[in-house]
Parts: C-alpha cells; sequence; structure tokens
C-alpha cells in the first residue's frame, strides 16, 4: 500500500477549498451554537442563500460579481430575520426546528422546476463566477512541493477562501473577548439570568444567528465560487450535521476549533478514502466490499469519531475540559 | 390595605393585578405597593403566589390584567430587560448561575449601559478598557462583599447552593438597582452566613435602595423589615408591621395555620 500517497491526498483536501469552506461554516456556527448557544440546525440554508444571492444576481442582471457576493451577505441577514424574528422569543427548540424545516424548504425550492427560470432548477447556475478567476493573480500552472500540489485557479480560490477564514475567525476572537461575547455567553448558560439583569437578550440572538448566517454564507459562496456552479444537490441538510461534526471535533466556543476541525476532518476523511479504495483495490477485504463502499464506509467512520469523541473527548481538541465537564444544573 | 401606601411614598405600586394558569388564579391582588427606601418582607404558605408576583412584576410573566408602576413610570407589561434596565432587579428562587462563567464575568456582566456590549464598538477594545477596569473593581469589590472572593476565578457552576445565592444578590446589586427584589435569598445559606446576608441587606438599604424580598423563616422576617406583606391564595391579605402581621387572625388562620397544623392554632376556625 502507497501509505505516501494517502498522506498527500489527505494534506491536499486538508489545505483545499473544501476545508476553508467548512471552516467558514462551522465558525459561523461557533457563534451561533459555541457562543451563544442558539441550536441552528439549518446553517445549510445560509450556505444556499449565500451561493444562490450571489449566482442569481450576477446572471439575472449581469451585475458585477462583487455586487453578488453583496447581496449573498443581505440574503443571509435576512433569512437570519426570518428564522429568528418569529422564533427567538419561544423556547430554544422552535429555532432548531424551524432551522432544519427551512434549509430543506430552500433546497427545494432551489431545485424546484417551476422556478427553472431563476435558480435553473435541479441543473442549477452556471457560468457566473468567471469573473473572479479573472482577477487571479497566479500565472497557468501547477504550484505545491512534492506530491500535493494545486492547480492556479485553485490556489488562488484557495488564497480568497482561507483569507476569510483567518478574518472570520479574527472577528470570533474580538468578539469573544469583548463585554459583547460575555453577554452571549451568559444567553447561552441562562437566558432569563441574562434578561434579569437588563441584556435584550432577543436582539442579541438575532445578531448572533445574522453574524454566523454571514459568515455561513461565505463558505457557501466559497463551494459555489470553486465550482463556478451551484445546484440544489449541493445543500442537502446532512451537511449541517457535517459542519457540527467539524465544530465538535475542533471544540465548541474555541476560535481556532473550527478551523483546526476542517482540516482535520477533511484529512481524515480523505485519507481514509484513499486507504480505503487501495485496500479494497489490493483484495484486503476479499469479495465482503468493493470499491462504491468506501464513501459510505468513510462516512460511517466519520459518525463513529463523533461518538467517542463525545465520550472521550466532549471538549474536542482545542475546547476548554473544565468547562465542558460542568453541568449546569 | 393602608391608603396611605399609595402616595407617593411608593416605589413599585401594582394595581388590579391578575395571572392565572388556567383555571387555577396564582396571583389576584387589588393593590400592591413598595414604601420608598424601606425593607418590606413578602411572605405567604408556599403556593401563595410570591414568585409569580415577582415574575409579573418583572416581565417574566405576562399579567392577565393589572397595571403598575416603578419610580412613578408606568411600567406594566414591559419586557424583563428594560424593567432591569428602570433600576427593578430581581433575583430567583433558585439560582441561575452563569454555570460555564466565572464567578467575577457574572459580577461584570450585570453592570449596566456598558460600551462594550455593543457590537461594533466591542471589536475596539479601546474603547471599553477603561471601563472594563472600572466594572471589574466594582466587581471584585462586591464579591468581597457577599464573601466570594477566593471563588472570583472558578466557575459559577461549581458553587455550592448557597454560594449561587449570595453570587445573586451580588450580581442583582452590581446593577446599581433601586429596588432589590429577592426571592429567598437566604435559602440554603448556612444561619452564620443569613446573619452576615442580613446585614448586607440593611446596609443596601441604607445605601439608599429599596428592597423585596420574600421570606419564610418569620425570625429573619421580623428582625430586618420594616413593612411585610403577606400573601395566601394569591391575594394579599395583610400588611403592616411584623408584629401587627403574626399577629393578624387572618394570616394565621392561611399562614401559621397550614405550617403548624390546627393543634397548633385552636383558635383559627373561621372560614377558608
Ligand atoms: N408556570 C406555571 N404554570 C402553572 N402553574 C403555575 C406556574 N407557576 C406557578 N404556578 C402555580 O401558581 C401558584 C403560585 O405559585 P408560586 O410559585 O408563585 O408560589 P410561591 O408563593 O412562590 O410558593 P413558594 O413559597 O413555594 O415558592 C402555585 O399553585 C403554582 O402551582
Ligand atoms: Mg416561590
Amino acid at each position: 500500500m502507497d501509505f505516501g500517497k494517502i498522506f498527500s491526498d489527505g494534506v491536499r483536501e486538508a489545505l483545499g477549498v473544501n476545508a476553508a469552506a467548512y471552516a467558514l461554516a462551522a465558525i459561523g456556527l461557533n457563534v451561533q451554537y459555541g457562543l451563544t448557544g442558539l441550536l441552528n440546525f439549518g446553517q445549510v440554508g445560509f450556505l444556499l442563500v449565500g451561493a444562490y444571492g450571489t449566482a442569481i444576481t450576477v446572471k439575472e442582471t449581469g451585475a458585477p460579481l462583487w455586487a453578488g457576493f453583496l447581496v449573498g451577505i443581505l440574503a443571509a441577514i435576512g433569512l437570519a430575520a426570518v428564522l429568528g424574528i418569529p422564533t427567538l422569543r419561544l423556547r430554544a427548540d422552535y429555532l432548531a426546528i424551524v432551522t432544519i424545516a427551512s434549509a430543506e424548504i430552500l433546497r427545494v425550492l432551489a431545485g424546484s422546476r417551476h422556478l427553472e427560470g431563476f435558480t435553473g432548477g435541479p441543473f442549477g447556475i452556471r457560468g457566473w463566477a468567471g469573473s473572479f478567476y479573472d482577477l487571479n493573480p497566479f500565472s497557468p500552472g501547477r504550484y505545491g512541493a512534492g506530491k500535493v500540489s494545486f492547480d492556479h485557479n485553485t490556489l488562488w480560490v484557495m488564497t480568497v477562501a482561507w483569507t476569510l477564514v483567518i478574518l472570520a475567525s479574527v472577528l470570533v476572537w474580538l468578539l469573544k473577548r469583548s463585554p459583547y461575547g460575555r453577554v452571549l455567553r451568559s444567553i447561552r448558560e441562562d437566558e432569563d439570568a441574562a434578561r434579569s439583569l437588563g441584556k435584550n437578550a432577543y436582539v442579541i440572538k438575532i445578531q448572533s444567528l445574522a453574524v454566523g448566517g454571514v459568515i455561513g454564507a461565505l463558505g457557501g459562496m466559497v463551494i459555489a465560487v470553486n465550482f463556478q456552479f451551484t445546484n440544489d444537490d449541493f445543500w442537502l441538510s446532512p451537511f449541517t450535521f457535517l459542519m457540527y461534526t467539524v465544530l465538535i471535533i475542533g471544540g465548541v466556543g474555541s476560535v481556532i476549533g473550527p478551523v483546526l476541525g476542517a482540516m482535520l476532518f477533511w484529512f481524515v476523511y480523505q485519507s481514509l478514502d484513499s486507504l480505503l479504495r487501495q485496500a479494497i483495490h489490493e483484495g484486503v477485504f476479499g469479495d465482503v466490499l468493493t470499491s462504491t463502499d468506501a464513501g459510505p464506509l468513510r462516512l460511517a467512520f466519520v459518525g463513529l469519531t463523533l461518538m467517542l469523541l463525545m465520550i472521550y473527548r466532549p471538549q474536542g481538541i482545542f475546547g476548554n475540559r473544565q468547562e465542558a465537564l460542568i453541568d449546569d444544573r | 390595605m393602608s391608603a396611605d401606601a399609595t402616595t407617593n411614598g411608593a416605589i413599585l405600586q401594582a394595581r388590579g393585578m391578575r395571572r392565572a394558569f388556567g383555571g387555577l388564579v396564582a396571583v389576584d391582588v387589588e393593590s400592591f405597593s413598595v414604601m420608598r427606601g424601606s425593607i418590606t418582607a413578602l411572605i405567604g404558605p408556599n403556593g401563595a403566589g410570591k414568585t409569580t408576583l415577582f415574575n409579573v412584576l418583572t416581565g417574566f410573566e405576562r399579567a392577565d390584567h393589572g397595571e403598575w408602576t416603578f419610580d412613578d413610570r408606568d411600567v406594566s407589561g414591559w419586557p424583563a430587560y428594560r424593567i432591569a434596565r428602570a433600576g427593578m432587579v430581581r433575583t430567583f428562587q433558585i439560582p441561575k448561575a452563569l454555570a460555564r462563567m466565572s464567578v467575577l464575568e457574572n459580577m461584570k456582566l450585570a453592570a449596566q449601559t456598558q460600551r462594550g456590549e455593543g457590537f461594533f464598538p466591542a471589536l475596539l477594545r479601546r474603547l471599553w478598557c477603561d471601563e472594563e477596569a472600572r466594572i471589574e473593581a466594582r466587581g471584585v469589590e462586591l464579591l468581597e462583599w457577599v464573601g466570594l472572593a477566593k471563588q472570583r476565578d472558578d466557575y459559577a457552576g461549581t458553587l455550592s447552593g448557597g454560594q449561587r445565592k449570595l453570587l445573586e444578590l451580588g450580581r442583582a446589586l452590581m446593577t446599581n438597582p433601586r429596588l432589590v427584589m429577592l426571592d429567598e435569598p437566604t435559602a440554603g445559606v448556612n444561619p452564620a452566613l443569613t446573619e452576615q446576608l442580613l446585614d448586607r441587606i440593611r446596609s443596601v438599604r441604607d445605601e439608599g435602595a429599596t428592597v423585596l424580598f420574600v421570606e419564610h423563616d418569620m425570625d429573619v422576617v421580623g428582625s430586618i423589615s420594616d413593612r411585610v406583606i403577606c400573601m395566601a391564595q394569591g391575594s394579599v391579605i395583610a400588611e403592616g408591621t411584623a408584629a401587627e402581621v403574626v399577629a393578624d387572625p387572618q394570616v394565621i388562620d392561611a399562614y401559621l395555620g397550614e405550617r403548624h397544623g390546627e393543634a397548633a392554632m385552636p383558635t383559627s376556625e373561621g372560614p377558608t
């Protein structure tokens, strides 16, 4: 077996665009769930409106791409308002129900044939991200070291995506250490206590949902720009649970956690795929497994890792163990 | 009750306040008032509606109807955070410590009108670091005052039940309230500490704030309250000094009668 390939496959994905997009999505979730305690089970919906907001604006109006990004961000803020205003006065579980449902509704709408003229239906929207690549400062060719290399276009998306990851992380770091972050955490711990001390929990929760949603939407834009394409299949609900996996691996509430969580997730996910494929190819599993089983198997492994993590290391890699072990009576 | 309580000497005044849960009328109070600068005890048997009254007054529970003014301002139906900002701050019968925040952070949170609590100012430390230092100093001072200085960096979730009560008191005072409403502040606090706590409650009044507190221990009530209000089955049934209220036959009937059984109160035979 070629362990060098297994390793380099993993590293390539850990540095790649997907890892950066997942990191953004998880950073957004970290603001909502990790800092504020909001159960957003529809983060993928924020990614979707980011991607579609951009694509539709550029495709339909011929507006420049930056205007498309702006619309994507505004769409995420709008979605946060639509989801948050009616539910955030109610018990916490209502947000969970409404977010998961709305993410599904958005996905079904995006793929609907009735909206084909607008969203492209199942065929999606293509050919709107070209101007992003026109700005590529890297000259054509491959960049990298050893077996890990990227073409100039991928490198350009990576550069922008990881820059966004750094900016979002700095934002979260600044918020977390501030009195504003203290209010967010107080709402996570006990909303009624926060209200009894004069904090307008309702408005702050909507803000938190919007901030996390916008960061998630940036992740959606990164994915769509990378493929220069978006359709409904990109934004399935299980995606949200992979984002939670990333966040939990890295450490809920920690600033760097979601970033390293995303890198580690993609490293393991891809190396495992590479390992399984090689093993199956070499007949290690005999007739029991075929190469089509590699995909589902690695997902099962993700589930198993998550379970083990929750049992043995609930704080994730960078979370605070003492904090994770306190049960709020 | 006494009409003079409803003049401008009252910091909190409620009229016709009612709250029912389905068929159960938890609060049905004709008139309720707390004199400015007093320590007022709210007593009554379990289930009398004391906590529900607190909840309604502070915006944590909706009133079916009723009006109440705080500091001559109509605050009926205001949301909880606005009531607190207006200077009427309550604690909870079951303390709500912010478990995964430090004891000191619990205190600092309670400071009012913090610039750094705005989203954009939060990003620029320079805008709030002086304010933060002042808040921290005040928080530490109050923690010493409630006897939790040693625990300042511990997670509040590691405090004992009694310590949480003390933290809640400190946190409520950190807001600089004009009226502080304490729901059973001494419950679960050991007797020696209770004495200290009562001293502190007195000094809160002496510094100009008004205190309204729910209490079951009649010794405590007798020792520090200027006025006592007794509720039973949702209504105010007596009001006056501790001695007056304790001697009121309706109170004996509703409150002490229930607690000590008929044998202890042979005279309480009135209709219920
Ligand atoms: N959310 C609620 N839903 C239904 N009934 C309630 C609710 N809150 C309070 N009650 C009822 O209202 C009545 C008054 O309760 P409350 O907690 O105000 O009493 P209390 O005077 O504070 O009693 P205690 O001294 O035991 O704390 C009780 O009969 C209680 O069962
Ligand atoms: Mg009570």
